[in-house]
């Protein structure tokens, strides 16, 4: 164990902060480097386990023949994990990453799917990597379409923070010049297979250079960044990365945070609290509950950064300061828990490319192609808000592919060995609108295993996202047609919110303490040294991949939250 | 009470193991004893699952069949972790019913049966599934031999003479090149 997980509690500065960061995923790590590299003592709290960088990651030398049970996970598995045994993320390498919902349960009001890891570096391991910055067309949404409340930050205000994430987590991607998707500072593409090339170049003639389909952004390492390593084209990026490959705490932000000597990192602390100071309406810090030996400890800082996840996030606000505000330190705007976001997906289409038969690929891609959002931009309207984006991937069939005119015996076999014909599939993103009745609450009849209250999930698609929903069935449908894919079949497998595992909206920013929990600076309006800058924050959900943001609002309300500290403001 | 049970019982009562009680066992095994009588599945039980695999994906000149995966140990491992109940019971009964179906058309036991014999049977349970499998409804029950073809496939190709003899593996491959040329023949990529 190093030295940072080791809490003197005999030792009285042992309890006190310049900072505390709740949560240790992708924004929490990216809070802990930027405070500690400012000079800040800080304690990071993670709810669960310590999880150390390659060392932990069991499976991730392993071959295939090496998992008992070939990728699958057993019975007993899903007994302890109800909610993720119902998505596509229960896989033998990696199921015990994932929290056991048992443990946690929450209250589905309406069905909703809550993917959660409760281990350093939360998500950050499991991720997607998908890359994408927003654009002025999202920071304005909401103000153009009078819906909600307008984001208190323009393009402008985060364009320098997106290059200082990049340049520091490497992102791998091609540079296209569209305004919707603004380019970033990239490390080379990663090429796409010969069919998706020629359906890209289709696609571009067809529907006359308005619609771009690209190679995926993907946050994994085509060059060299000091200390890690390239990626090798094995795509097993969530069972962790021995090359340090591909951006999460463990191969970024915390080595980062630890080598200024300033990180303390405190594993199994559930942060049951914030700790209200109702005088001077600051935190004073946090009060948590060691989740092995049930103990209460409290712990003061200048500064909290609350980096919990969306919904945690909330659910800490919610139990902060009641003797003031009954609903929790934040509620005053009566905001708290509402406007929950997600991206809907599970829809789409797919197809068979006849030919190509002379053309293979070699390496596993960690990253898919995308095709950039272009409903309701540049007059292109729909008779729905916002838009969608879609990703996918053009490869030859393997054996669990269906052979018609055979069954069983010898020559089954050998048919199987060699790759089957080209097909090609994609899945749509769309937004998902804040609506205020789209909520999260406390369930306190309900008590988790340590007894504390859970969350009660109440939020659902409406007629915007139905109506959507359609839409890009049916142009997944057009655009294969179109650029030549046969036997297509479209797919809605419907969408329960939180699946996308992009949760977002539960406490938004804003330009009114009146109708926003946050200012433009990730500060609680009711607490300015308590900042928030995971999902929570968001005030419109747009259809692109979310964490990039995310972290560069964490890098600019830190950064701020220097500036604060330092005119004695905070 | 069964035999074998019936053994065990002597056994508690003596204090101690029966010498000789399998040898006596398996000598009475024939038209005696049903397959798949328990999730415990016994050696005879695998052995028969090695040869239902074997049918399904036999050697052939490019590389080695199901059998040489100890396919039935992996049948046992996956039915006994990762089914459901029902499925299970559904799976354990299939390993008599298909040994019943070759004692039908054959009048001999799936093992007995020669190797072409086996051959025709499991392409008339494959047909046999594919027709009860594309008009069943979603609740109905999954055909048997659905779940042998299906664990032998996976279970064959995930294999390491499965990935690396019929397959081609590269642990590490290193770099990424979306589009290279392919010639009939060529092994495809295991993962």
């Amino acid at each position: 164990m190093p030295d940072s997980l080791q809490i003197n509690h005999s030792s009285p500065d042992q309890y006190h902060y310049d900072a505390i960061v709740i949560g240790s995923g992708i924004s929490g790590g990216w809070a802990a480097k930027e405070l500690c590299e400012q000079g800040l003592k800080v304690l990071m709290l993670e709810r669960g386990r310590n999880f150390e960088h390659i060392k932990d990651y069991a499976s991730a030398k392993k071959d295939p023949w090496e998992f008992e049970h070939r990728g699958r996970v057993t019975e007993a598995q899903l007994k302890e994990r109800p909610v993720i045994a119902r998505t596509w993320g229960k896989s033998e390498a990696i199921m015990e990453y994932w929290a056991k919902d048992i443990d946690c349960p929450y209250t589905e009001v309406k069905p909703f799917k809550w993917w959660r890891s409760y281990q350093l570096g939360g998500r950050s391991i499991l991720w997607g990597r998908q890359s994408y910055r927003w654009s002025d067309f999202d920071f304005w949404a909401n103000a153009k379409d009078g819906w909600a409340v307008d984001w208190p930050i323009r393009y402008k205000d985060i364009s320098p923070w997106y290059d200082h994430v990049e340049k520091f987590i490497g992102v791998s991607g091609s540079p296209e010049g569209l305004a919707q998707l603004p380019d970033g500072h990239f490390l080379p593409p990663m090429e796409m297979t010969c069919v998706e090339k020629d359906v890209a170049a289709r696609i571009k003639e067809k529907y006359e250079g308005k619609r771009h389909m690209i190679i995926g952004r993907a946050a994994n390492l085509t060059a060299a960044i000091p200390e890690r390593g390239q990626c090798q084209f094995r795509n097993r990026c969530w069972e962790g990365c021995p090359f340090g490959a591909y951006f999460s705490t463990q191969s970024s932000t915390l080595p980062a945070a630890r080598s200024t000597g300033k990180l303390t990192v405190r594993p199994f602390s559930i942060v049951t609290r914030i700790i209200y100071d109702k005088d001077r309406n600051r935190a004073k810090g946090v009060e948590i509950l060691d989740a092995e030996n049930n103990k209460t400890y409290q712990y003061s800082s200048k500064i909290v950064f609350l980096n919990a996840s969306a919904l945690n996030s909330a659910w800490v606000l919610m139990n902060s300061a009641t003797d003031i505000w009954p609903e929790g330190l934040g509620s005053s705007s009566g905001e708290l828990g509402h406007n929950i976001m997600d991206h809907h997906y599970n829809l789409g289409a797919s197809g068979v490319m006849e030919g190509y038969e002379d053309k293979y690929y070699y390496g596993r891609r960690p990253n898919g192609f995308y095709i950039v959002r272009f409903a309701n931009l540049f007059g292109d309207k729909r008779d729905y808000l916002r838009g969608f984006g879609y990703q996918g991937g053009g490869n030859r069939q393997g054996w669990s592919r269906s052979v018609a005119e055979l069954s069983i015996g010898g020559d089954f076999k050998d048919a199987l060995t060699e790759p089957g014909e080209w097909s090609i599939g994609m899945t749509g993103f769309g937004e998902l609108l804040p609506y205020h009745d789209n909520k999260i609450s406390l369930d306190k009849m309900k008590k988790d295993k340590w007894g504390l209250p859970v969350l009660a999930m109440d939020a659902e698609l409406k007629d915007n996202e139905k109506k959507m929903r359609k839409d890009i069935v049916t142009e997944a449908h057009a655009m294969l047609d179109a650029a030549g894919v046969k036997n297509i079949m479209t797919w809605d497998g419907g969408h329960e919110v939180g699946d996308g595992i992009h949760e977002m909206g539960s406490a938004r920013m804003g330009l009114d303490p009146k109708t926003s929990v946050l200012n433009k600076w990730n500060q609680v309006w009711d607490a300015p040294n308590v900042f928030v800058t995971d999902g929570a924050c968001m005030v419109s959900s747009a259809c692109q991949n979310p964490s990039l943001t995310y972290m560069a609002l964490t890098a600019r309300a830190a950064t701020h939250a220097i500036e604060e500290l330092k005119k004695g403001n905070i | 009470m069964n035999r074998r049970d019936a053994l065990s019982r002597v056994a508690l009562i003596l204090g101690g193991t029966i010498v000789g009680a399998e040898a006596f066992l398996s000598g009475c095994k024939t038209g005696d004893k049903k397959l798949g009588e328990s999730l415990n599945l016994s050696p005879d039980d695998i052995s028969f699952l090695d040869e239902v695999g074997d049918t399904i994906l036999p050697t052939t000149a490019s590389s080695p069949g199901a059998k040489d995966t100890h396919i039935g140990d992996f049948m046992k491992t996956i039915v006994n972790d990762c089914y459901e109940d029902k499925d299970q019971k559904i799976f354990l009964a299939g390993m008599q019913k298909l040994d019943n179906a070759s004692k039908a058309k054959y009048n001999k036991s799936f093992l007995e049966a020669d190797t072409n014999q086996r051959h025709d049977l499991l392409v008339a349970l494959d047909k046999e599934q594919k027709d009860y499998m594309d008009k069943k409804k979603p609740e109905d029950p999954t055909h048997y031999f659905r779940m042998m073809k299906e664990l032998t496939l996976w279970g064959y190709f995930t294999s390491e003479i499965g990935a690396t003899k019929a397959l081609r593996y590269v642990a590490i491959p290193g770099h990424y090149e979306g589009c290279v040329p392919y010639k009939k023949g060529d092994k495809a990529w295991a993962t």
